[in-house]
């Protein structure tokens, strides 16, 4: 399977709170520092990529935050125009604030158009080879499904037209798989692993775009090896807790329950790691990262996260 | 209705149980990924288990396992009652009736298609057009919209003293609650009546306007007629769904309803949390609680804990070979090795928990209650744990 950096359009999604854009950022910062010439968007305008890269807010045009990366967010009546400005050459473009209010309204009511303003935006800087890598900070699973569907779905929609030519190029970027992935980020827990199975499903079945990797987001270490527990378990012991309180100094009973949390928690995650690694294809692979106990956030943590990345990438 | 018990004097800001026996409608809201499906579950089932009455949690898409617990598991629209045996194989014996149902979009959606139709004729057009099928399956914003709507289709049938109802993730934190707007203003539109007009009348010549012009190079003919079908056949229900509309939202603007934002304590959800709160509080509704979910226990913040957490690291070796003949284990490096490890796991799990304590007091909010429930080992899979988790909600 292609890798992740020698693709030229990766979607990164994930159930909501899994750390999706900073996995996208992390990716699209390791990927710049690697010598691609990168573009990270964020499709969801939260303004959350800003904050993580601790750059100036982002805008439909894209603005370089760091050496060799780009940061934009999307904005679809700013991609209309765009769109309307490199193709049409019409009068009428001049006015096009009422322009863009109808299309706006259409776009309301015909399911897809807004989605094909978005993805033709990102497949345009694609094609126009602006960049290197376009790494998108994609909707949700709940939404995904329906943006990268959209070429498609207005292809079978409409017949004829501008449009229906423009969705052909379109495809045949997203079909693409040395061109075009989905990466989805997940959490080693119940809901984001069940969500990324029928995501997973669903993207086979009604999208055309190739299923890059899956990402493991906040993995917990492993605390001990089986015998090493079994000390653990001794150390537990009422037994032992005079003789342990005397040398700590103090009660150790905080400590031993914190580490008793930390093994369940772990091997309840195992458990739904075990789940999502039997429901995947064995080609797909699947990226570990590893859970940050760190107060702090922002650039820093996305520097982490990368670093994590590339090793998990083989770099 | 059978008469609400009313609540104790005594829970005040740290429980949902004030809150739960004073409205009619609860809207659990938040960011994605804290658990809003489980607590709203667990709040109504506390509900009725402690309030009595009947009690309805209108989820969007639980867990598998949360589902089978209700006993949801196969079911669609329809309300079931989730059996006393599920209370019981809790040890608990309830005082009200707890009801589960789970939102199908599409169903409820062609529900509403044949509440408004004017005719048969009308409904089975619809229902066949190909960009209603698209809206109605796929489009997201008609996921907030038909939530909202089937609350108070739910609701003005009156059969329940208490809805607790779920938000599906949106994509903007404030779509769902301007979802009822939006589709008034949407078919109020004087845009829309403009964009069917030549649909209707063959002796306007459309070609000659520029936003035809424009439109049929992009769009093609052919869909944009498809749209003035969808458009004209929806136009009958026209009334029928501005009506609608406006009385979802007065529903969700009423005394009768609150609001609840829940949220863990992580930085992303947190901020988007706030952001909730204050929309919502700026729309004049009335913001019930904040739950603040996944909360690390307090005893990772004790600082005897971690004096002991560091000694345990730092003096791994020595404490090794003191206590290894009295656990009876020869190999003191396995000791040494368990004892550093068990000690900075304490620290790390400290970092976190005191970050989280951290932001909780930098919480502003105007939230009759902040209820925070702490971290469980597992995820909620059976009745038990979801009435541990309710425990949790009432403050216990």
């Amino acid at each position: 399977m292609v890798g992740l950096l020698d693709r030229r359009l990766v979607f990164v999604t994930g159930k909501g709170g899994v750390g999706k854009t900073t996995v996208a950022a992390a990716l699209a910062l390791f990927a710049s520092e690697h010598g691609r010439r990168t573009l990270l968007c964020e499709v969801d305008a939260k303004g959350d990529v800003a904050s993580f890269l601790e750059s100036k807010p982002t805008s439909f045009t894209a603005g370089e935050v760091l050496p060799n990366l780009w940061a934009m967010s999307m904005d679809t009546e700013a991609s209309l125009r765009e769109y309307l400005r490199l193709n049409l050459r019409i009068p009428v473009v001049g006015r096009i604030g009422p322009l863009a209010k109808a299309f706006d309204f259409v776009a309301t009511a015909a399911p897809g158009v807004r989605e094909i303003l978005t993805v033709g935006k990102l497949c345009f800087e694609v094609r126009e080879r602006h960049y290197d890598l376009v790494v998108v900070d994609a909707p949700a699973t709940g939404h995904i499904i329906g943006q990268l569907a959209a070429p498609q779905a207005i292809n079978e929609l409409v017949k004829v037209g501008l449009i229906r030519s423009q969705t052909d190029w379109m495809l045949d970027i997203l079909s693409d798989p040395l061109q075009t992935g989905v990466a989805i980020v997940t959490t080693p827990e119940e809901m984001p692993v069940n969500e990324t199975i029928e995501l997973v499903d669903r993207i086979g079945k009604e999208t055309t775009v190739e299923l890059a990797s899956v990402i493991v987001n906040r993995v917990l270490p492993e605390l001990f090896g089986r015998s090493e527990e079994e000390v653990f378990d001794k150390l537990c012991a009422d037994s032992a807790t005079s003789e342990l309180t005397r040398l700590a100094g103090a009660d150790p009973g905080p400590v031993l329950t914190a580490a008793r949390l930390a093994v369940t928690l772990r091997r309840t995650n195992a458990g739904h790691l075990e789940r999502l690694r039997t429901a995947l294809d064995p080609a797909v692979p699947m990226l570990y990262l590893p859970f940050l106990f760190a107060r702090y956030h922002g650039l820093r943590s996305i520097r982490q996260v990368a670093r994590s990345l590339g090793e998990e990438l083989g770099f | 209705m059978a008469p609400r018990r009313a609540p104790e004097a005594t829970a005040g800001r740290g429980s949902l149980e004030n809150l739960l026996a004073s409205r009619e409608i609860i809207v659990a809201c938040g960011p994605g990924g804290v658990g809003k499906t489980t607590t709203a579950a667990a709040a109504a089932a506390m509900a009725a288990a402690r309030g009595g009455g009947k009690v309805l949690v209108l989820t969007i898409d639980p867990a598998r396992r949360l589902a089978n617990a209700l006993g949801l598991e196969g079911i669609g629209n329809t309300e079931r009652r989730v059996p006393d045996s599920a209370f019981a194989s809790a040890g608990i014996k309830p005082r009200g009736q707890l009801f589960a149902a789970m939102l199908d979009t599409k169903e409820s959606w062609d529900d509403l298609i044949r509440h408004h139709a004017p005719d048969d004729r009308t409904r089975d057009e619809i229902l066949a057009n190909p960009l209603y099928r698209n809206i109605s399956g796929r489009f997201v914003q008609s996921h907030d919209y038909i939530a909202m709507e089937r609350l108070f289709e739910i609701h003005s049938e009156g059969i329940y003293d208490l809805i607790v109802v779920d938000t599906p993730p949106t994509r903007n934190a404030l779509d769902f609650l301007d979802a009822p707007e939006r589709m008034a203003e949407f078919f109020s539109s004087r845009l829309l009546r403009w964009l069917i007009v030549p649909y209707r009348s063959r002796l306007v010549n459309f070609a000659s306007k520029p936003f035809y012009q424009v439109a049929d190079r992009i769009l093609g003919t052919q869909f944009l007629a498809d749209i003035a079908e969808f458009f004209i056949l929806f136009q009958s229900m026209y009334d029928g769904f501005i009506e609608r509309a406006r009385a979802v939202q007065r529903l969700l603007a009423d005394r009768r309803t609150s609001f609840i934002v829940v949220s863990t304590l992580e930085t992303v959800p947190l901020r988007e949390a706030e952001f909730f709160a204050q929309a919502i509080t700026e729309r004049k509704l009335h913001l019930g609680s904040i739950v603040l979910n996944k909360v690390l226990p307090d005893y990772l913040r004790d600082p005897a804990g971690a004096a002991v957490a560091e000694r345990l690291r730092d003096r791994a070796q020595e404490i090794a070979e003191a206590v290894a003949p009295t656990i009876g284990v020869p190999d003191t490096a396995q000791v040494r090795r368990v004892l550093a490890e068990v000690g900075q796991n304490y620290m790390d799990y400290r970092l976190v928990a005191q970050s989280e304590a951290e932001k909780r007091t930098e919480l502003f909010t105007t939230a009759e209650a902040v209820v925070s429930v702490p971290y469980f080992e597992t995820d909620v899979h059976d009745f038990a744990g979801l009435m541990r988790l309710g425990a949790g909600l009432w403050g216990e």
